[in-house]
């Protein structure tokens, strides 16, 4: 078992994993922060999208012991107390989810594309989510909520 | 299973030299994770080398680039120049996977992972990109195109690394691009890559590489291709001999990504396509 | 309103797009789906498969594992209930094998150990010796005379004579006089099309978790669209009372069919009982390909005649289905769909249910309809483009209509077919100009829908809100749209109202969330709760008053005088009857309980652009619209939202999906990475069009919308293919390989 010390929506955590545990299985069953998903285990799907030092990647292609040191930020880092994030707000609004599996990773996803390009456009947005498979919407409200945001972002800074 | 995170290239050789069993080397881990998880490798002793100073740094060698082993294609496509130098190189490795994995994935990750079909390894091969290889009896430097021997295989001793990755000097007028058919739009593995570098004089294609990935056991720089068109402005005659010049040099397979009649006539589409596209960048730059 | 009234009018909450009562949990990770919940003590499950598409499991040896530490139980078919029949017996063997291994992925022993990891390695130490056996995968080598034989005595007695046993059901149906038809016709076109097996993909692998004791009371949690029917199996299997395990469906992440069945949730409880503490199985994304229940495969053959005006004359089909190494492949629905649209003298369809080596098929969105669609439409438009007719035109010629006979036997009540080609029609999608390289497609397709059993429950709270009990699990926002039927009937706002899906413990049965039945049967039901509950409220505003129960009406929320002939009473809004209505007569709750039968039919037509690169054979959909009838849409944001997700499916399995079997019968393509859904950058923005004609079955006029949205697109794509590249695709999925070959084949033919 390997003792990891990592930071997790801000805050200090510690767990035992077995090398063999990514990531995704510390957040879930050690940490209990089950808002990422496993959808694939391989890294196709996006379900377990988290940051990582500010990069966006699978949780189910880290490993657990690779956290230490690192700072990680869920779906469940995302609201601020009872205040949702805009792109959680605008996500219900336009009915941007169906079954809700693929949201969590999809928000991340999206929040980390938003911070690096305030100005997408809708093809960068749909490459950018090429990895979040979504198999309810066919990801055309979930465009539309990531672009409105992305406009709503711009006029209000 | 170990996990070790070593400081230094003498101590991740050390570790690997004294491993028992089967051994890795973890940089972005996209590939090891996922033969982990479906257990088709399960390493003994997996080594971690993205704690070794400089390993995620790209800087400048002589004109050319040394590129950190850990550094990820999201770092190489955010880099100022690298991609302004090289645009197919660096197309090619921000081709690989998506916006996670491209968060994760390295070039030397995927040269290791010595698969036929990895999409930056064309792109190398067609740049002349060279690595450093560090091992027991210290180190030495290997074109890309012979660390693959197989699928699945490198020319890699037990013990031995890939410690840089060597860009050689873009110089003048030349452009290179990458290539590569899937049947989506993203999220697959090439069914067919090709990776073309040129140089021009004048209108006049004077140097040129062509690698071809996916149709053979390996990846394959095809001389005759790249004779092809040196020596041509790139008319229609001179692509259509590159065309016919790639499609014969593929060796491929039929599997459930494509049929060896598909990847073969492939090949030839997008010699061709990579080819203008090189052209186009080659002339910019003159 | 009174009880069985319709309403089609003055909607203040249905129509709405009300925001989604789940939404919050969802976007914040709150939701709990199936693999997220844990109890103390739980153990984690891994199943050992069969790496053989057919071979007789000669002995199972557990020692090893056993020896493993932290391994506490493993089962094997032994555990499982002895003596059952008919389709018990099929799911039985379909969970655990018994004697021999029917197809790559079938489960033969499973594992509970105290984690992941543990019942993961001792999976790999159960030794399991095999005889190996000839296998076949596809459907129509498995009907050949010399195909190996699945299972002795799976077929019943609808089968012709002298078919080969692995053909296990035959249906025909259809009227008039086909060759008289044909005969007729000006022209005839006859072609032969495959479509290969697809999955639903859904994003969610099967997940449960399960605790049943030595006294056999039981607790199950798990995805599913229907844990009524997860009660049921799983006590058949397990030899349990039904009522003694009580199931709850947790939050499921995607169904569109595939999750009607079960497969973990029976080997769960079996490790349970044997270790005496509660066990959690999630599958692997793998083993979500190789053992759950995709699609059949089909091989079809369709000839149909049209007059030089486009009057179709005859149309005839014969489906073969491959459903996997079980019973049920859904040829019938193949066949019934198949020529729907369309109004015809002379129709005839045949199907036969054909056993493979392969995982048993499950429903997936309309199971059996988009294969018959593509079939039918794609030779419905080699006619129109060798008479030189609008597709429209000709589809409208012939469109099924109110009082026309179905060409599988009934007579047509009110359906929007019509106004569905026609609302296509004047869409500015079918008469934009194309581009160079791109062709237009169009197709028509058609669902039946379903009823079904249906229990709900609508109880008042005092402060005049209301907390409803549904039995259908929320695939597609149904705790939305019943929550607003609920607020329509009571007269108050839509957040007064708590929509749950109850444990099986809460309510009657439930069937399934399939069959596109939810909007339609469970909001029905959850109409007449919520009128049943209005009537009581009625009653104990009349009572107050003094005056006779039916000289009470319900407006607005509130209680009032029928008319001035009633007496003069101020209203009384609903809180002031609930906060009372211990002292006036006890608890207010309204429920029904029915099998409701008028489920509307849906028809839709969709339009597609695509793009064919003729040098690669890469196809792009560049553009696509959806017009379906959805009777009347409660929230058209979630009907929207069912369109597109139909025509994505649809998309992908036209281009891009299949179920890939190496020479040794193993599916090769078990991850993601290989069977290619459509991702985000492949598709363009779905335009949606609800056309609402409503059905009279239902109070407000809804019809299911869920599956109609798959069945066009599989045609619509290859009729644009056709159009762009001047080839007729006949085989999905349509993959650049296909295309290029198709388009070689026609240069060295002409």
């Amino acid at each position: 078992m390997i003792h990891v010390n990592t930071k997790v929506n801000g805050d200090d955590v510690e767990f035992l994993c077995d090398p063999r545990e990514t990531l995704l299985d510390a957040l879930r069953d050690k940490l209990g922060l089950t808002g990422a998903k496993e959808g694939c285990g391989t890294g196709d799907c996006g379900a377990c999208s988290v940051t990582m030092d500010g990069r966006l990647v699978c949780s189910c292609l880290v490993l657990g012991a690779e956290a230490e040191g690192k700072e990680i930020a869920t779906v469940e880092g995302m609201a601020e107390g009872e205040n949702l994030h805009i792109l959680q707000e605008k996500f219900i609004e336009h009915a941007a989810l169906q079954c809700g599996i693929c949201t969590p990773g999809i928000l991340v996803a999206t929040k980390n594309l938003l911070e690096k390009h305030p100005e997408p456009t809708e093809t960068q947005v749909r490459y950018w989510l090429a990895g979040n498979l979504c198999r309810c919407t066919g990801y055309d409200k979930i465009i539309r909520a990531v672009m409105e945001t992305a406009a709503d972002l711009r006029k209000a800074s | 299973m170990q996990y070790h995170t070593p400081s230094s290239f003498d101590d991740a050789v050390a570790l690997a030299k004294d491993a028992q069993g089967v051994t890795r080397f973890l940089a972005g881990g996209t590939d090891v994770l996922v033969q982990l998880r479906a257990d088709i490798v399960t390493p003994d002793v997996l080594i971690d080398i993205k704690k070794i100073a400089g390993v995620s740094d790209i800087t400048r060698e002589g004109d050319g680039w040394r590129i950190g082993v850990a550094v990820t294609g999201a770092e190489m496509s955010e880099h100022d120049t690298l991609g302004k130098e090289w645009p197919g190189l660096v197309e090619a490795m921000d081709l690989i996977g998506s916006t996670q994995v491209q968060g994760r994935a390295t070039l030397t990750g995927n040269l290791c992972n010595g698969s036929p079909a990895a999409d930056s390894v064309p792109a190398m091969v067609a740049a002349g990109v060279t690595v450093t290889v560090t091992g027991p009896n210290g180190e030495r430097k290997v074109a890309v195109e012979d660390i693959p021997t197989a699928p699945g295989k490198t020319s890699l001793e037990a013990g031995e690394l890939v410690t840089a990755v060597h860009v050689p000097a873009r110089g003048k007028s030349g452009g290179d691009a990458y290539l590569r058919f899937i049947p989506r739009t993203e999220m697959d593995i090439a069914v067919v890559g090709c990776g073309i570098n040129l140089r021009l004089d004048g209108k006049k294609i004077v140097e040129a590489r062509v690698a071809l990935g996916a149709v053979a056991p390996t990846v394959l720089l095809v001389e005759e291709a790249a004779n092809a068109i040196i020596g041509t402005e790139l008319d229609d005659a001179a692509l259509e001999a590159l065309a016919e010049a790639a499609s014969a040099a593929c060796n491929p397979i039929n599997d459930k990504r494509g049929t060896i009649k598909f990847r073969t006539h492939v090949a030839g589409v997008l010699a061709k396509r990579a080819a203008k596209i090189a052209y186009q960048r080659a002339e910019a730059a003159s | 309103m009174a009880f069985d009234e319709t309403k089609t009018e003055d909607f203040k909450v249905v129509g709405q797009r009300v925001k989604r009562p789940d939404g919050v949990d969802k976007v914040t990770g709150k939701a709990k789906f199936g693999a997220d919940a844990v109890a103390p003590g739980m153990l984690f499950a891994a199943i050992v498969r069969s790496p053989h598409a057919h071979a007789r499991i000669v002995k199972i040896d557990t020692s090893k594992a056993e020896a493993l530490s932290g391994v506490k139980g493993i089962v094997t078919r032994a555990d499982f209930a002895t003596g059952l029949t008919g389709g018990d017996l099929d799911v039985l063997e379909n969970v655990m094998a018994g004697e021999k291994a029917l197809y790559d992925g079938h489960a033969v022993a499973a594992v509970a150990a105290t984690s992941q990891l543990v019942a993961r390695d001792a999976a790999k130490l159960v030794e399991v010796e095999y005889e190996v056996l000839p296998h076949v995968t596809d459907v129509d080598k498995a009907m050949a005379s010399d195909a190996p034989v699945i299972r002795e005595g799976a077929a019943d007695q609808s089968v012709p004579e002298g078919m080969h046993p692995n053909v296990v059901r035959y249906h025909e149906s259809g009227h008039g006089d086909i060759e008289a038809g044909f005969a007729e016709a000006d022209l005839v076109v006859e072609d032969s099309f495959k479509t290969e097996a697809t999955h639903q993909g859904y994003i969610e692998p099967h997940a449960c978790l399960a605790q049943l004791g030595g006294d056999n009371k039981g607790e199950l949690w798990c995805c599913t669209q229907g844990h009524w029917n997860v009660q049921k199996l799983c006590a058949a299997m397990l030899g349990l009372e039904t009522s003694q395990l009580r199931v709850t469906a947790s939050e499921i992440g995607g169904g569109f069919g595939g999750k009607t069945a079960v497969f973990i949730e029976p080997v769960a409880l079996a490790l349970s009982r044997k270790t005496n503490r509660p066990v959690k199985l999630v599958m692997s994304r793998s083993e979500v390909f190789r053992a759950t229940g995709p699609t059949a495969s089909t091989s079809m053959d369709i000839k149909i005649g049209m007059k030089k005006d486009g009057t179709i004359t005859a149309g005839q089909g014969t489906f073969r289905l491959q459903g996997g190494a079980f019973p049920g492949a859904p040829m019938e629905f193949t066949a019934m769909c198949a020529f729907a649209p369309y109004n015809l003298q002379n129709v005839k369809q045949v199907g036969y249910d054909v056993m493979a080596n392969r995982p048993k098929q499950a429903a997936y969105r309309a199971p059996g309809s988009p294969m018959a669609a593509f079939a039918v439409e794609s030779v419905i438009d080699e006619l129109c483009k060798k008479l030189g007719l609008d597709p429209i035109e000709v589809r409208l010629k012939n469109a099924s209509k109110q009082g026309t006979k179905a060409s599988f036997g009934p007579t047509w009540d009110r359906i929007g077919l019509v106004e569905t080609l026609e609302a296509a029609q004047s869409h500015p999608h079918y008469s934009a100009p194309l581009k160079e390289g791109q062709g237009r497609g169009i197709s028509c397709g058609f669902w039946f829908n379903h009823g079904g059993e249906t229990s709900v429950t609508l109880a008042l709270s005092e402060d005049g809100t209301a907390q409803l009990s549904v039995g259908t699990p929320d695939i597609g926002g149904s705790r939305a749209s019943m929550a607003q039927m609920a607020a329509e009937e009571l007269g108050i706002p839509y957040e007064n109202i708590r929509t749950t899906i109850a444990d099986t413990a809460t309510l009657g049965y439930n069937e399934v969330s399939h069959g596109s039945r939810v909007t339609y049967a469970s909001g029905l039901a959850t109409i007449k709760a919520a009128r049943a509950a209005v009537k009581i409220l009625c009653a104990r505003a009349a009572a107050k008053w003094g005056i006779d129960e039916d000289a009470v009406v319900w407006e607005n929320g509130c209680a009032k005088p029928s008319g001035p002939n009633a007496g003069e009473f101020d209203p009384l809004p609903i809180e002031k009857l609930t906060r009372s209505m211990g002292r006036t007569g006890g608890p207010i709750v309204g429920h029904f309980e029915a099998t409701p039968e008028g489920a509307g039919v849906s028809f839709a037509t969709h339009i597609v652009d695509a793009e064919v690169d003729k040098e690669t054979g890469q196809t792009k959909v560049v553009r696509y619209t959806v017009v379906q009838d959805a009777g009347k849409a409660i929230n058209p944001a979630y009907v929207e939202g069912q369109f597109q997700g139909g025509a994505a499916q649809g998309i992908g399995w036209a281009l891009n999906e299949e179920y890939i079997y190496g020479e040794d019968g193993r599916l090769q393509n078990s991850v993601f990475l290989d069977y290619r859904i459509p991702v985000a950058s492949d598709l363009p923005m779905i335009d949606t069009v609800i056309v609402e004609v409503p059905n009279p079955g239902h109070p407000y006029g809804v019809r299911g919308v869920g599956e109609t949205s798959i069945c066009p697109p599989l045609a619509a794509i290859a009729n644009a293919v056709s159009n762009a590249a001047g080839v007729r695709l006949k085989e999905l999925p349509m993959s650049p390989p296909r295309i290029l070959a198709a388009l070689e084949d026609q240069a060295n033919n002409g």
